[in-house]
This record gives structure tokens, sequence and C-alpha cells, in this order.
């Protein structure tokens, strides 16, 4: 029984992982006034950008890092479209999507049948043979350290510092942003940039780490569930750490459960996930209180 | 340097021309795709788009898969047009397939005309009450539809495959995860004798003429514009958001439906894993494409048919890689979002 729980407890934090990287990301695109749907694209794109690298180079933190600029590189598209040509975020976004998924199977059907590196803890062994503790705590890469640490330090980015405060007046009212001199496109064309790098990461940590190999849609929806737990979180990225480990819970309690065979259909437990993102969806939007949406959000700047 | 100016009022010549511009430009970055695969452009090119224009069996297969990409279109055109985002239109058609398979094998051996009827019903209904599901849960508590008819996406996806794999699942099919072979009576007939082109290309014709009758003449098509908008004008106007809502996943529930029950009666004839390569996501396409006005998207529908079918020609002929479908179709979105932007602004050389 402990041992079930341990690693529940382990594949619950390593499943949360690219939640937390592209939830935190998009956090931060929102605050910003901008509402980038292309999530699920640019993960797709990390993560074939990603496994790509790794694979040919031999080093997976090179693989990781291609997988940052992968999404940076798509979010910069997506920028460019919102920014500068002025073209409705929600359609842009949906386009993304489309467009990454399409050109990450193109890219990625050479990298398909391969299996990926191995990727080593961060701690020494004397650390990680602690009973229990030792697999709880110090038996991760770092990575997932990485992720566990990315909401605290955007939280204090947003909330602390001057530049956050930029980012949040942009986000809120850009048009009192601009007449106080904040240059708005280049504030949100930065965060668009973060967002794009956070969910690359998070598509790269998906191929490069923990499956560890590329097939076509093996972001399976995970772009969505984060723009899904930024509502949740209410903007908030600490409350995305939450969120995330949340939905990691029971993406694994859904697939144990398929292991031990209810006699359900394993198609219904899949659904689960699904199900119960439009649930905290619903609960979420019902109970107002929680809204603090930015009150720019999605909507066009037009300086002059 | 070069600005955008916004224009007093849109331009009409620039609305028409952008998809012209757009389709252009895909042909551009096709040719640069296919030379950075290592593949011969033009030859590239011509399988993709000119081959399958050159024999009747390639008409009427592009024709064929018009049908879903139209009706999955022409009804998500009605939504964009109120600013309502339905991006489950696959969901819905999946619901649909299932709800006109429910009905064609529960009559499986009965016959006369009406048991197609009634499949075709089927279909609109199941795509219709998945399509209420997320407009329901956007008047009640305000979700993004967006996401929520996404995540359906997925459930109605997995609903299929249970259905499919269990109680729907043919007895005499040796475990296939396929329903048996609908009857006669519950086939739609053939429109072009010698090929598989059906009748539901006519009846997607005929609700595009209605759908537009709809937008043009009817009070709906008002409210629509009037909607899409801003918030507030509907307000002065007496227009409730909320039924808009519910009204446009209607519309484009039931049309994603019929384009699902078309798809398991006409062209495969029974209810299998995979009913749809991603009809519902590319309507989206087609409905910009369309510019969002049913004619146009009966023509747009010709266009991402064409990705379609070039694609398995191109992967036959010349071993492409089918992902490149894809690749074509959201460069083509992504380009004529981009040509778009003429419409309502103009590009001015400012120093």
């Amino acid at each position: 029984m402990e041992e079930i729980l341990i690693s529940g407890l382990v594949t619950i934090v390593t499943a949360s992982c690219p939640l937390i990287f592209a939830g935190v990301g998009e956090v931060v695109t929102e605050r910003s006034g901008v509402l980038n749907l292309g999530v699920e694209g640019m993960m797709a794109m990390g993560a074939v950008g990603g496994f790509a690298v790794a694979h040919i180079s031999g080093s997976a933190d090179l693989g990781l890092l291609a997988s940052i600029v992968c999404g940076m590189l798509l979010s910069l598209l997506f920028g460019f479209f919102t920014q500068y040509l002025l073209i409705n975020q929600v359609v842009s976004g949906l386009s993304l999507t489309i467009f990454g998924l399409g050109l990450s199977a193109l890219i990625g059907r050479d990298f398909v049948g391969f299996s990926g590196l191995g990727f080593p803890s961060l701690f020494p062994d004397f650390l990680r043979d602690i009973p229990v503790l030792g697999r709880v705590l110090f038996d991760y890469n770092y990575v997932v350290y990485l992720s566990l640490l990315s909401p605290f330090l955007v939280s204090w980015f947003l909330f602390k510092t001057r530049a956050g405060i930029v980012v949040r007046a942009t986000g809120d009212n850009a048009e009192a942003a601009h007449s106080l001199g904040i240059r708005v496109v280049k504030v949100r064309m930065l965060s668009i940039m973060f967002g794009g790098g956070m969910a690359g990461l998070g598509g790269g940590y998906l191929s490069v780490i923990y499956t560890p190999l590329w097939v076509e849609n093996m972001v399976a929806g995970r772009g969505w569930v984060a723009l899904a737990l930024v509502v949740f979180a209410a903007w908030r990225p600490i409350l995305v750490l939450w969120g995330a480990l949340l939905f990691g819970g029971i993406a694994i309690i859904q697939l144990n459960v398929q292991a031990f065979g209810l006699g359900i259909q394993a198609q219904y437990m899949t659904m689960f996930p699904y199900l119960a993102t439009v649930l905290v969806l619903v609960v979420m939007s019902k109970r107002s209180i929680f809204q603090k949406s930015p009150r720019s959000l999605g909507r066009l700047f037009f300086a002059d | 340097m070069l600005i955008l100016k916004p224009r007093e009022e849109g331009s009409r010549l620039m609305l028409w021309l952008s998809p012209f511009f757009a389709v252009f430009v895909m042909w551009v970055f096709g040719g640069v795709m296919f030379w950075v695969l290592g593949l011969p452009v033009l030859e590239g090119l011509g399988v993709f788009f000119l081959d399958p224009l050159l024999s009747l069996r390639g008409w009427s297969e592009l024709l064929l898969k018009a049908i879903p990409l139209a009706l999955c279109g022409l009804g998500l055109s009605f939504g964009f047009r109120a600013g309502i985002w339905n991006i489950g239109a696959e969901g819905q058609l999946l619901m649909g397939a299932l709800g006109g398979s429910v009905v064609a094998l529960y009559f499986y051996e009965v016959e006369g005309f009406w048991v197609l009827v009634l499949v075709l019903l089927g279909g609109v209904l199941g795509g219709m009450l998945w399509g209420l599901i997320p407009a329901l849960l956007k008047t009640w508590s305000g979700a993004s539809e967006i996401l929520t008819s996404l995540m359906l996406t997925y459930v109605a996806g997995l609903f299929l495959s249970a259905m499919v794999h269990g109680p729907l699942r043919d007895p005499d099919g040796y475990n296939f995860p396929e329903s048996r072979l609908f009857s006669d009576s519950s086939l739609v007939p053939i429109l072009w004798e010698g090929t598989r082109l059906h009748w539901g290309f006519v009846v997607m014709l005929v609700l595009a003429f209605l759908l537009w009758l709809v937008m043009s003449r009817h009070r709906l098509g008002y409210w629509m514009n009037v909607c899409g908008g801003s918030s507030r004008a509907a307000l002065y106007a007496g227009v409730d958001p909320k039924k808009m809502v519910v009204i446009s996943f209607l519309i484009s529930g039931g049309f994603a439906g019929l384009a699902g029950a078309f798809e398991v009666s006409g062209s495969l004839g029974q209810l299998v894993p995979v009913v749809s390569p991603g009809y519902g996501f590319t309507g989206i396409i087609v409905a910009f494409l369309g510019g969002l006005h049913p004619l146009g998207v009966v023509v747009g529908s010709l266009v991402l048919s064409l990705t379609y079918i070039g694609g398995e020609n191109a992967q036959i002929a010349m071993n492409m890689p089918s992902a490149v479908t894809g690749v074509f179709q959201g460069a083509l979105l992504l380009f004529l979002l981009a040509c778009r932007t003429l419409e309502s602004y103009r590009l001015v050389w400012r120093r």
C-alpha cells in the first residue's frame, strides 16, 4: 500500500509538469491582455523539436533548449499576427494550433519509433535512498524542480517587480498603459514569447523526458487543459501549480483504475480528465468572486 | 516603414480578393516546403493540386469530401459571425455519426425511404444535443464555450470508440471494432452513377441556400450581425445574447451532426472507429476561407477538399507524408488571416 501511494505521488508530480509549464507561461501572456489559444500547437512543436534535437545531438538538455526555441518561434508568429497585423486573437490562436499540429506531424515522421535518452535525477544516491522521503522529494530530474519552482518565480515577477506591474497594467487597461508611456506592443510581444517558450518546454518535457518518444498527437489536449487551468487558477501562477497537480492526479488515478480493470470500458475512464476540465471551468466561471480576468484580455490594441 | 491604417469602411474588393491571395501564397509556401523536403517542386504541386482535377473520378471524390466540410463550415459561419466560438464541431460531427448509426442499426430490417430520413434526423439530433451542452454551460455559468466545446470533442471521440468497440459492434464481425454494414434503406442513394458521390451533395447545396436566406433575410441574420458587432449594440437592439449562444450552437451542431450522419450512411456505409479525418476542425478553415458567407463556404469546402485528395494522391504517387495535408491547411488559414488584414486596414508608408 505504501509503495502504491509513493509511486502514485511521484507519477502525479511528473505528470503535472507539462501542465505547469504551459499554464504558468499562458498566465503571463494573458496577464498582458493577450489570449493565445495556440498552446496545444506550441506544445506539439516543442515536443517534436525537442525530441528531434535530443535524438540528433545526443543531448537531452540541448533538446529541451530546442523545445523552448520552437515554442517561442511559433509564438512569434502569433505575436506578429495579433500585435502587428491586428488579427483577432481567437482565430489566430486556433490557426496556430492547427498549423503547429500539422507541422509537428510532418517534422516528426522521421523520428517515430525511436526511444529517447535517459534523464538523470538531480540529487545524489544517498539522498534518494532515504526511506519514503527520498523517493517523494529527491528522485526527480532538475526539470521537475524547475517546473515546481516556476509558479513561485513568475508570481514574484508579476506581483513584486516593476516589470510585472507593467505587464499587468498592459493587460488591465492597454489604453491607459499606453498613455503612461508603456510600449504596449513590446510588452505583449515579450509576454507572448515567454508563454510560447514555456509551452514549448512543456511539450519538450513530454517527448524528451516523460514518455520519452515522439508520436503524432502526443500532446493529447494538454495545451487546452493548460488554458483551462489558467481560468481555474484565476490568473494566479501559484494556483496553476495546485490545479496542475490536481489534474495530474486525476490522470494518474484514471490510469490506475484502468489497470485494475473494473469491467468498465477503458474509453470511459480516459474521458475523465476532459470531463473534469469542463466541470472545473463551469464551477470556476459560476463563482464570479474568483474571476479576475485581465480587463483587456483578448481585445486588440491599436496605438494612434 | 510600412504601417497599417484603419479603413473607414471594410474594403469589399479585398474581401473578395483575399481568399485568392491566400490560396496563391499557400502554393508558393507549398513549393518551398517540397523543396525543403527534397521533393520535386513542380511535380509535387501538380500531383497535389492538379491531378485530382484531371479525372472524373477525382472530381467525384472532391465533391464527396466537400459535403462534410461544407456542412461543418456552414454551421460554424453563423456562430462565428455572431462572435460565438464553437470549435467543437468535430465532436458534434462524431455524435451525429453515432446518432445516425443508432437509428440505422435499430431499423436494420425495416424498409422504406423514411428510414434514411430518420437516420439523417438522428444525426442532426445527435449533433444538436452535443452542441447544446457547451451552449447551456455558457449561458448558465459563463464558462468559455471555446474550451468546453473542445474538451467535449475528446469526450465524443472516446464515447464513439466505446460504442463501436462495445454495444454497436457487429455480432458476426470476428471482434473487429465495426458495426454491421447498414441495410440499403439507410444508405444515401448515389447521385453520380459509377462513383461514390451521393445525394448529400444536393442536400448540402439546398441547406447552403437556406442558410443564406436566413442570414440575409430573416430576423435571425440581423440578430447574428448585431451580436457580432458589439455586446452593447446587441443590448440596445433588444437581442438576447444568451439566446443567440443557444441558437448558434443548435445550428452549428445540427449541421455538423448531419455531416456525421452523411459520412456513415453515405461514404462509409457502417460505423467505424475513425469516422472523420478532422472535418470538424477543417470546417473552421472552410468557414473563414469562405468569408463566413454560405456561398463562399461552399467554394471554400472544395479548396479544402482538394488538400485532402491531393494529400492522398501525393502519398500514393510520391510517398509524400500524409502530414503535408495538415500543414497546407494550417498555413492556408494563417495566410488567409494575414490577407484579410488588408480588408480593414490600408498599408501606408510612413517615415
